[in-house]
């Protein structure tokens, strides 16, 4: 047997080597290589989630706190004027900004528990239990789930526990779909194989082999998700069949004042009123888009990093 | 009819310092370095080298086309009098299809699925008005007779999707001769069939360009194809010229030690040694992937104790079912399995632990084989607690020990596979073997995705392992190079049954059954005139 | 059997199968109606016997497989029951057949989902297709970033500021789509003009980033590149080569933004009071009418399964491995 030819060592072989950075280093250096939408999205976030922590701080009034006035004109007193029932409309922003959140981020995380949890159950069955699962998923997903969502509604009635049930149930059908596919594509790999080949308990190859290379994509479509259930729950409750009064909530806050813009020729701030929880949810919305968008663009080029 | 004797025409198509730069992760790379090329009419260049060289890159450069996201940035291309980088894009289009043409890789891909293949084959041609449609394509039917492809008058009326990988191929070298061009570009049209059917298709090719005193420039990491097709040869190698020669002469006396290294693994020679002491017992196993179609007929299969059994055949054969028969991935319907002379359980979930481990699996792909997202410390650690319970630092003593016997150091324990070249990634697959102190490795095609150098160090550090630890390996793959590389028994399979299984001295001598001598001989030799003597011997026979 | 038609039957078969399902599961939605409702809704006044005789219509004396087949008999033939309101506690009925509420609101819905899909659908596809071929320009990266946004704004945002801009500041369309049958054409058209525009700047949006995809993939597969290597003209390879294998995605896109289309007249149907389906149900949903409900559930979900079962088949036909077996 001859002896490789001098030069040729298996330790000389040329490989690309990532710098060793610590974590706080790596979210640096993302910031500063992210686009000014996606450092746009962020800040938006931030500002949200204080506002929403620190709403007590931060509202002048109690959130409910009714004064004698209805729909008075903006003001130094009343920043944003007062609504139909002469309540401070910035306060109510701000203690909507923290259920309406709140009750999204509920929904979202119920869904992914139950979509991601079947999806991945679904992915190593492979077999009678996936045939089930994915079937039943079809039907759910056959009627539109807005209309879906008002049909349960309309059974069960309007209250926050229920929102946050029925639309976490109809969105996790997504999740699930998402989930198995790309945990499909894990499940085949052959380090599954091999993880398989050496005995590892189903337990240790979905928490260290499965999960570790879907979660990017997971964490994408919470993103995506969180937005679609943050207008599902506004729409209904524009619609009068969400988040009920006297809880502040920007879908509720656009019904109740959207009379008012009838009065913009008069008094343009009074038809911007039904406009701000509007704009507000359309602010993060917009904001949470472009973070996302920003992470599909930077994970799916990690490969090559 | 030797390559020599061709007569040489004038110049067809000159590259002066070709630089083309590829965007990527946000900045530019270099993928060709200054490239001269010098082709004459009626002449073929082998144009070879292993996978990041930039041969396809060069080959479509000389029709003046870059992929998206690249570029040519320097140097001239002068195609026939005519200056490729400063042509405009109707210029070169008008080129391109009429004048030079393209035969690509993945014929199954390249072929549009919504038209018929005459359709194709005569589209450029027709568009370019080179000839009537009428004529062109009765012309596309003769060249379909000319490539051999069965029924010529009326393949041409299928879909690409209605007719084998083989003959999609020689569809492609008839769509490409179509318009009679100047110069054709072959871009490893033979990777992607198997051994018995790249021979005829070869052939075919050879045959065609010949005929039609065609220039081509035929791109191939496979030097022994090469050598069948080519009057010269230019070596690449991370986007710079090797060198270049005449086909004989490279062949004969490389002037560069890089050269020498495209047929490393044609360098090792194992003497086959016996043993009686079986280790892994096949009997008559059948298996199937669903209850209709059976994919093993009756194997059996035995491995002597630190020995290496190869098998041999091509794809389809049933080899990497039989690799998951033997781990338990796919019980057998009938037969069993016996290692150390016991009956393995039939399913995986009922082995025990010991079992599992005496038994380690290699697998061809290292990329898709570990887990991106562990460090080599993880991957190599995990079977050493698993397995032996060593934790802390007997474990990462362990760990070391490995990592040097496969030549590796400690600076690799934190690396993540995708900081590893190819060659490492396998190595670190075969620690993670090791790391479960086996008595079997089952190999499947380990080396087939590496470069030949590559493939040769872990070949011998395979050898070495065998040497020190007494493992015994099946080693699974189609290349007979390997074989003859690490073989001490070969089992040759076909069609799900085993044709033929004994020492590798008695399998590789005369006489042979049927299918090993036509696996056998197909197999290209470094020899320019392997092809020539093959096509005759086979038309003696026939005619015999 | 030729391949082709065996698939598109089998696609039919599970598309009927989906619809009875959907039909089981909208029909027993009445099953988990809490407590008497029969006595909620006739309200607490209402004497034994009015609440006996409306539970006999309802048939709760019958199993539920029963009630299920006369629904879905009723159903099939155009009857899809009676309405729960305009009930009297004293027994006095003037309650409407669900039909009778549903057909002319139908008649709106469909008017302002066809108004918007015709607008739509040639906007979204030459933005996406265009948007596909000079990919990476400033024109792409612009279209891209708006309809991004665009996509991430609530209906009845967009909705309330085409109010404020063509509404409330200028006069130039009506603030409410008030239509009913004896509008003509025109002025149906320039009463609905606001809601039919919100409708598509959703659309489009979707629209316009799924076309992008499908033709961004479409053109990155080898036989496209085989066919600039031909010295193929890019109008020939758009037309010859990509076009005939554009079909399915196409087709799908579009299929996938009518269905979300259906859904989204519910929201904008509300902020205009267009008199549709949408708004029949939002309001059937606030009294708990539930025939009315049910009628309009399964009408959205009968239409979101039909879209997409064209889709499917139309991606059957298209493909050629199905076309021409071998």
């Amino acid at each position: 047997m001859s002896n490789s030819k001098p030069g040729y060592t298996a330790t000389s072989e040329v490989s690309r080597v990532r710098a060793k950075r610590t974590l706080w280093e790596n979210i640096i250096r993302g910031l500063r290589s992210a686009p000014p939408t996606a450092l746009f999205g962020m800040l938006v976030i931030t500002a949200y989630v204080v506002i929403a922590l620190f709403a007590p701080l931060i509202a002048p009034y109690g959130e409910s706190e009714v004064f004698p006035i209805p729909y008075a004109p903006w003001s130094d007193e009343f920043l944003f004027g007062t609504d139909q029932l002469g309540r401070d409309v910035f306060t109510r922003l701000v203690y909507g900004a923290r259920n309406t959140i709140g009750i999204a981020i509920m929904t979202t995380i119920l869904a992914f528990t139950i979509g991601g949890g079947l999806g991945l159950v679904a992915a190593i069955n492979q077999k009678w239990l996936d045939q089930f699962l994915s079937r039943f998923v079809d039907v759910l997903m056959a009627i539109p789930s807005l209309i879906f969502a008002l049909m349960l509604l309309s059974i069960f009635g309007s209250s926050i526990l229920n929102i946050i049930l029925i639309i976490a149930v109809l969105d996790s059908t997504r999740v699930f779909r998402l989930t198995r596919a790309v945990a499909l594509n894990v499940v085949v790999m052959d380090y599954v194989e091999a993880a398989r080949l050496r005995g590892e308990k189903l337990g240790w190859i979905i928490r260290r082999e499965i999960l570790p290379n879907i979660m990017p994509t997971l964490v994408a479509e919470f993103g995506l998700r969180f937005s679609f259930v943050f207008l599902t729950i506004a729409a209904l409750s524009f619609l009068g069949l969400g988040i009920q009064p006297p809880t502040a909530d920007w879908g509720s806050m656009v019904r109740e004042n959207a009379g008012l813009i009838q009065f913009a020729e008069y008094d343009i701030t009074a038809a911007l009123t039904p406009l701000l929880p509007a704009g507000a949810i359309a602010l993060l919305t917009v904001a949470v888009n472009f973070v996302v968008d920003w992470f599909l663009h930077k994970t799916s080029g990690l490969r090559d990093e | 009819m030797s390559n020599i004797d061709k007569q040489r025409g004038d110049i067809l198509l000159e590259m002066r310092d070709v630089r083309i730069d590829g965007y990527s992760d946000d900045k530019w790379h270099k993928i060709i370095k200054g490239v001269d090329l010098t082709l004459r009419r009626g002449e073929i260049m082998g144009l070879i080298g292993e996978s990041g060289a930039g041969k396809s890159t060069l080959g479509l450069a000389a029709m003046g086309f870059a992929r998206p996201g690249c570029k040519i940035s320097s140097g001239t291309i002068n195609f026939d009098g005519m200056e490729l980088t400063t042509a405009s894009a109707s210029q070169c289009r008008a080129l391109r299809g009429s004048r030079i043409t393209y035969v690509a890789q993945s014929a199954a891909a390249s072929f549009n699925p919504s038209h018929r293949l005459i359709d194709q084959t005569v589209e450029a041609t027709v568009r370019h008005g080179i000839k009537p449609d009428s004529e062109a394509r009765a012309d596309a039917c003769i060249l379909y007779g000319d490539l051999q492809l069965p029924d010529p008058d009326n393949i041409g009326s299928r879909y690409p999707h209605q007719v084998s990988g083989g003959q999609l191929q020689r569809v492609m070298t008839a769509m490409a001769m179509s318009p009679r061009p100047d110069l054709i570009i072959f871009d490893e049209p033979t990777t992607a069939l198997d051994v018995t059917t790249q021979v005829e298709v070869l052939a075919s090719m050879r045959e065609i360009v010949e005929k039609y005193n065609t220039a081509a420039i035929y791109i191939t990491h496979d030097l022994a194809v090469v050598a069948q097709m080519a009057d010269v040869i230019k070596v690449l190698r991370y986007g710079e010229t090797v060198e270049e020669a005449e086909t004989r002469k490279m062949l004969s006396a490389p002037e560069e030690e890089y050269t020498k290294s495209l047929w490393a693994v044609r360098s090792i020679e194992k003497e086959g040694e016996k043993n009686d002491d079986v280790i892994l017992k096949i009997n008559n196993v059948d298996a199937a992937y669903s209850s209709s179609v059976k994919v093993l007929h009756k194997v059996s299969i035995e491995v002597p104790r630190g020995r290496t059994v190869a098998v041999v055949g091509e794809s389809g054969s049933g080899k990497s079912t039989t690799a998951r028969v033997i781990t338990g991935l796919l019980p057998p319907m009938s037969g069993d399995v016996q290692f150390n002379g016991e009956v393995l359980p039939k399913d995986l979930a009922s082995r025990s632990k010991d079992q599992l481990r005496k038994i380690q699996m290699i697998y061809q792909m290292a990329d898709t084989a570990m887990n991106p997202r562990h460090t080599i410390r993880e991957i190599i650690g995990r079977p050493l607690e698993f397995y032996l319970g060593l934790r802390g630092n007997k474990r990462d003593d362990r760990l070391l020990e490995l990592l040097h016997l496969i030549e590796l150091d400690e600076s690799f324990v934190d690396r993540l596979p995708s900081e590893l070249s190819g060659g490492q990634k396998q190595r670190v697959c075969i620690a993670r073997a090791l790391a479960a102190e086996p008595d079997l490795i089952i190999c499947d095609e380990v080396t087939s995705a590496l470069d030949q150098i590559v493939q040769k160090g872990i070949l011998e550090l395979l050898l070495k392992l065998q040497k020190d630890l007494r493992i015994s390996y099946l080693f699974i793959t189609h290349d007979i190079a390997t074989v003859r590389a690490i073989s001490d028994e070969i089992v040759v399979m076909f069609q799900g049954a085993v044709v033929e299984q004994g020492p590798k001295s008695e399998i590789l001598t005369p006489p042979f059954p049927d299918y090993t001598k036509l696996l056998l001989s197909s197999v290209p030799e470094m020899d320019p005139d392997w092809l020539n003597n093959l096509l005759a011997e086979r038309q003696n026979e026939q005619t015999a | 059997m030729h391949p082709i038609l065996r698939t598109i039957l089998q696609r039919l078969g599970l598309g009927i199968v989906t619809l009875f399902v959907v039909s089981v599961i909208i029909f027993s939605s009445i099953q988990f109606l809490p407590g008497d409702f029969a006595q909620a809704i006739l309200g607490q006044a209402a004497l034994e016997e009015t609440v006996a005789a409306f539970r006999k219509e309802l048939g709760l004396d019958l199993p539920a497989w029963q009630r299920y087949l006369q629904w879905i008999g009723g159903v099939v033939q155009g009857d899809f029951g009676t309405s729960f309101s305009g009930r009297d506690a004293s027994g006095v009925d003037r309650s409407r057949a669900v039909v009778d509420l549903i057909a002319p609101r139908l008649e709106n819905t469909l008017f302002l989902a066809l108004m918007a899909a015709i607008i739509s659908v040639p906007i979204a596809l030459i933005l996406g297709v265009t948007a596909a071929l000079y990919r990476n320009s400033i024109y792409d990266r612009t279209v891209n970033s708006l309809t991004l946004i665009s996509i991430s704004m609530p209906e009845f945002f967009v909705a309330y500021i085409l109010i404020l801009f063509f509404a409330s500041l200028n006069k130039v369309f009506p603030t409410l789509a008030n239509i009913s049958p004896d509008v003509e054409l025109g002025e149906r058209i320039y009463r609905t003009a606001l809601p039919a525009m919100t409708l598509t700047l959703v659309i489009v949006a979707h629209m316009m980033r799924m076309t992008r995809a499908a033709i961004i993939n479409l053109l990155a597969s080898p036989y496209i590149e085989m066919a600039e290597l031909k010295g193929v003209s890019r109008a020939t390879i758009i037309l010859r080569h990509a076009l005939p294998n554009a079909w399915a995605p196409i087709v799908n896109v579009i299929a996938f933004n009518l269905a979300y289309l259906v859904v989204g007249v519910v929201v904008v149907e509300v902020v205009f009071v267009y008199p549709g389906v949408g708004q029949l149900m939002v309001d059937a949903v606030t009294t708990r009418d539930m025939p009315v409900v049910q009628g309009c559930a399964l009408i959205f979900a009968a239409t979101y399964i039909l879209l997409n079962l064209s889709a499917d088949i139309v991606s059957i036909i298209s493909n050629p491995r199905l076309l021409h077996p071998r």
